[in-house]
C-alpha cells in the first residue's frame, strides 16, 4: 500500500494519553481481529500480554535447555579427565563416579552460566534484536516512546486492514495524533 | 451473639490503610525521565572532577603496586609462613562479599516482589560488578605467576594436566566467574530499555550512535516486553541461587580444611549473611551521597533507606548469631585446638581486631536500627555503614589472619606485618572502585528509569478509583 506521495504505508498509529487508555484500546483492536499490530510504552504494563492476546512467552522454554546443556557440559567437563583422560587420586577421594559430590558446585555453576547466556540471547534473537532501525522510528512523536508515550500500530500487511477502518477504530478507542506511518 | 452485632461498627470505624507512594511528591513519567537522563546529559560538575581525579590517581598507583607485585615477587608483601594468606584473601573475600548486596536487590527482592528495589537496583547492581573486578584481582595475582593463570581453565595441554575439580578453589573459580558474567548480562538487560530513552534524547550524533548500538533498536513494543519480561524474571531466578552459591563456595575455601576456627559447618550460611550484610552497607555509602548531590530523594526516598537499615539490622543479627555460635561450638566441643583459637581470638595479639571490628562495628553498631529515629537519620545511617564496611573487613581479616598466626605448634607461630605494597594495593582497589562508579555516574542511567517508572500508580492500567478500590487517602496512619 502507498501513499499518495510514493510512500508505502507501514501502519496505521495513534498516541494514547495514559496507560489505561492504552490498555483498553488493546483489547478492542484484539477484539475488532488484527493480529499484525503492537503497542509500544516506556515500560511493561501489567496484563497487556492477555489484552492483546498474547499467550505466555515461550522464552523459558529456551532457558531450560540452556541449562540442561550447562549441567551436561559440566559433567562431561568433570567425569572426562577425572575419569578417563587423567585418572588420579587426589584428596583421597576416587576418581570415578563416586566422586560426584564433590563435583556438585561446578555443574550447578555451568547450569546458571548456560541458561544465562540462553535467556540473554533469546530475548534479543526472539526479538528480532538487535536491529538497526525499524518504520514506526520515523514518527517523530515516537521518540515519547521511552519518556511518557503509549502509543498503538496497526501494520498495514495485516489482512484486515484498510486505512478507513484502521482510521476509525483508533479514532473510536480514543487515539490522538492518529497518522500513516511509512516504511522508508 | 453481642460480638456479632458489634462486628459491623467495628469495620467501618476501621480507617483504610494507605501505603506511602515509593516515589514522592506525585512525580510523573516524564519528570522521571528528565530527572535521570539529567544526570548523565548535564556537564560534569566540578566535585566529579575533583573526587574522579582523586580516585583515578588512587587506582593508577595502585595498579603501579600491582605491577609492581608481578614483575618482583609476592614476596613484595608480607606474607610469610605461618601465614600465607592474609590480605590478599581478605580483600577478595571482602569485595566479592560486597557484591552480594547488587544480586539480592536485582534478583531476591525482585523474586520478592519488593517494589522499593527499583530505584536502586541499577546502581547497586553496577557496584557489584565493580566489586568482583576489584576481587577478581587478588586470587589472580595472589598464585605470583600470573602469566600462568590460564591453568585455571580447564582446558587440554600438552603436559595432561587437568585442574582438579574436586577442590574449593576450583570451585571458586568457576562460581566467580559465573557470578560476574550472569551479572554483567542482567545488568545489561536492565540497561536496554534505559539506553533507548537516553538515545532518544540524545542530541549530538556521537551519542545517538554509542547509545543507539547499546540500546539494540529498542523501541519498547509490548511483544517484544512480553519475552523482555520473562528473560528479566528468569534471569532473577536463577541469579538467586546463584548469588548464594557464589560465598557459599567462597566459604569453602576455609571449611574444607583442617584448621581452627576454618573447619566449621557453620561458614556457608555465615559468610552470605555477612556478605548481604556488608553489601547493603556499600549500596548505602554510595546512594546517601548520590542522592543528595543529584536531588533524587523523590525516588530514593526515606522508606528505601530506612528498609535497606532493616535488612542490615536483620543480616547484622545473622552476623551476632554465627559470632556467638562459633564461641558456643568452641566450648561445646571440647576441642583444645578450638577453644584456644576462639580465646586467641578474643585475648590474643589481635585482640583489638576483635573487639572494635567484630564486636562493636559489626555486632553492637547495626542494633542501632531497632530505633526508628535511627533508621530516619542520615547521620546515624551513614555511621553505621561505615562501621559496617570497615567491620566486615576485620572480619575477614580475623578469619584468615586469625585462623593462621597461631599454628598447631607454638614453635611455628607468628605475625602478619603488612608492607606498602599490601596497604597500597588495597587502597588502589578501593579508588579503582569509586573511579569505575564515578565513570558510571556520568555515563549511564543510575536508577533504572523504566522500572521506577512502573511503581507510578497510573503505571497500573487499572489505576484510577473504582467501586472496588477507593481511593486512597492519607489518614495519618501510614508506614512513612
Amino acid at each position: 500500500m502507498r501513499t499518495p506521495s510514493g510512500h508505502t504505508v507501514y501502519a496505521m498509529a495513534a498516541e494514547y494519553e495514559s496507560a489505561t487508555a492504552l490498555y483498553e484500546a488493546a483489547k478492542r483492536v484484539r477484539d475488532a481481529g488484527f493480529k499484525r499490530w503492537d503497542v509500544y510504552s516506556p515500560f511493561p504494563i501489567h496484563g497487556m500480554d492477555q489484552a492483546m492476546g498474547l499467550g505466555k512467552s515461550w522464552l523459558s522454554a529456551v532457558v531450560l535447555c540452556g541449562g540442561i546443556t550447562g549441567l551436561l557440559t559440566a559433567a562431561v567437563l568433570e567425569f572426562g579427565p577425572s575419569w578417563f583422560i587423567y585418572p588420579v587420586i587426589v584428596h583421597g577421594k576416587p576418581f570415578d563416579w563416586r566422586t560426584v559430590p564433590a563435583f556438585f558446585p561446578i555443574m550447578f555453576e555451568l547450569t546458571v552460566l548456560f541458561s544465562a547466556f540462553a535467556a540473554f540471547f533469546a530475548v534479543l534473537i526472539m526479538n528480532g534484536l538487535p536491529r538497526w532501525n525499524h518504520p514506526i522510528f520515523n514518527w517523530d512523536r515516537f521518540s515519547r516512546a521511552t519518556n511518557d508515550g503509549f502509543f498503538l500500530a496497526i501494520e498495514a500487511r495485516d489482512p484486515r486492514f484498510t486505512e478507513i477502518e484502521a482510521r476509525e477504530l483508533l479514532e473510536s478507542t480514543g487515539g490522538q495524533h492518529i497518522t500513516i506511518v511509512h516504511e522508508d | 451473639m453481642d460480638s456479632a452485632s458489634t462486628a459491623p461498627g467495628v469495620i467501618s470505624d476501621e480507617k483504610p490503610l494507605a501505603r506511602v507512594p515509593l516515589v514522592l511528591n506525585k512525580r510523573n513519567f516524564s519528570w522521571l525521565t528528565e530527572r535521570i537522563s539529567g544526570v548523565v546529559e548535564q556537564r560534569a560538575p566540578r566535585w566529579w572532577w575533583v573526587t574522579f581525579t582523586i580516585t583515578a590517581t588512587i587506582a593508577t598507583f595502585g595498579l603501579f603496586c600491582l605491577g609492581y607485585q608481578i614483575s618482583t615477587g609476592v614476596g613484595t608483601w608480607g606474607l610469610n609462613h605461618p601465614v600465607g594468606w592474609a590480605w590478599d584473601i581478605t580483600n577478595f573475600v571482602f569485595w566479592i562479599g560486597i557484591g552480594h548486596a547488587g544480586t539480592l536487590i536485582s534478583a531476591i527482592l525482585f523474586l520478592l516482589r519488593q517494589k522499593w528495589r527499583t530505584s536502586i537496583n541499577r546502581s547497586a547492581e553496577a557496584m557489584t560488578l565493580f566489586a568482583v573486578m576489584c576481587a577478581a584481582i587478588f586470587p589472580g595475582i595472589h598464585v605470583g605467576r600470573v602469566w600462568m593463570a590460564w591453568f585455571l581453565a580447564p582446558v587440554p595441554n600438552s603436559w595432561g594436566v587437568w585442574p582438579n575439580f574436586r577442590s574449593p578453589l576450583m570451585w571458586d573459580v568457576f562460581a566467580v566467574s559465573t557470578y560476574f558474567t550472569v551479572s554483567v548480562l542482567f545488568w545489561y538487560t536492565g540497561l536496554i530499555p534505559d539506553l533507548a530513552t537516553l538515545r532518544d534524547r540524545a542530541t549530538s550524533k556521537i551519542k545517538k550512535l554509542l547509545f543507539g548500538i547499546f540500546a539494540v533498536g529498542w523501541r519498547g513494543s509490548n511483544r517484544n516486553w512480553r519475552h523482555y519480561e520473562m528473560a528479566y524474571l528468569l534471569l532473577a531466578g536463577i541469579s538467586t541461587p546463584l548469588v548464594l552459591s557464589v560465598h557459599s563456595v567462597v566459604s569453602f575455601d576455609f571449611a574444607t580444611s583442617i584448621l581452627p576456627t576454618w573447619h566449621t559447618t557453620i561458614f556457608p550460611p555465615y559468610f552470605v549473611a555477612g556478605a548481604i550484610f556488608g553489601g547493603f552497607a556499600m549500596v548505602l555509602t554510595l546512594m546517601i551521597p548520590a542522592r543528595a548531590i543529584f536531588k533524587l530523594q523523590d525516588i530514593i526516598t526515606p522508606q528505601h533507606i530506612d528498609k535497606m537499615a532493616k535488612i542490615i539490622l536483620l543480616t547484622g543479627s545473622f552476623v551476632t548469631y554465627a559470632y556467638t555460635m562459633e564461641f558456643f561450638m568452641a566450648w561445646y566441643s571440647g576441642n583444645q585446638y578450638e577453644k584456644f583459637a576462639f580465646f586467641n581470638r578474643v585475648f590474643g595479639p589481635y585482640w583489638w581486631y576483635w573487639w572494635v571490628g567484630m564486636l562493636f562495628c559489626n555486632m553492637l553498631s547495626p542494633q542501632l536500627f531497632w530505633f526508628k529515629w535511627c533508621r530516619r537519620n542520615i547521620y546515624v545511617v551513614y555511621f553505621v555503614c561505615m562501621c559496617v564496611n570497615a567491620g566486615m573487613w576485620f572480619e575477614r581479616f580475623i578469619i584468615i589472619v586469625g585462623g593462621l598466626h597461631r599454628d598447631f605448634l607454638p614453635s611455628s607461630w607468628g605475625m602478619f606485618y603488612p608492607t606498602w605494597v599490601d596497604i597500597w594495593t588495597f587502597i588502589g582497589t578501593l579508588g579503582i572502585f569509586t573511579s569505575l562508579f564515578l565513570l558510571f555516574i556520568r555515563f549511564l542511567p543510575m536508577i533504572a528509569m523504566s522500572e521506577v517508572k512502573i511503581v507510578l500508580p497510573e503505571a497500573n492500567p487499572h489505576h484510577g478509583p473504582t467501586a472496588d478500590h477507593p481511593p486512597l487517602v492519607a489518614t495519618g496512619k501510614e508506614r512513612t
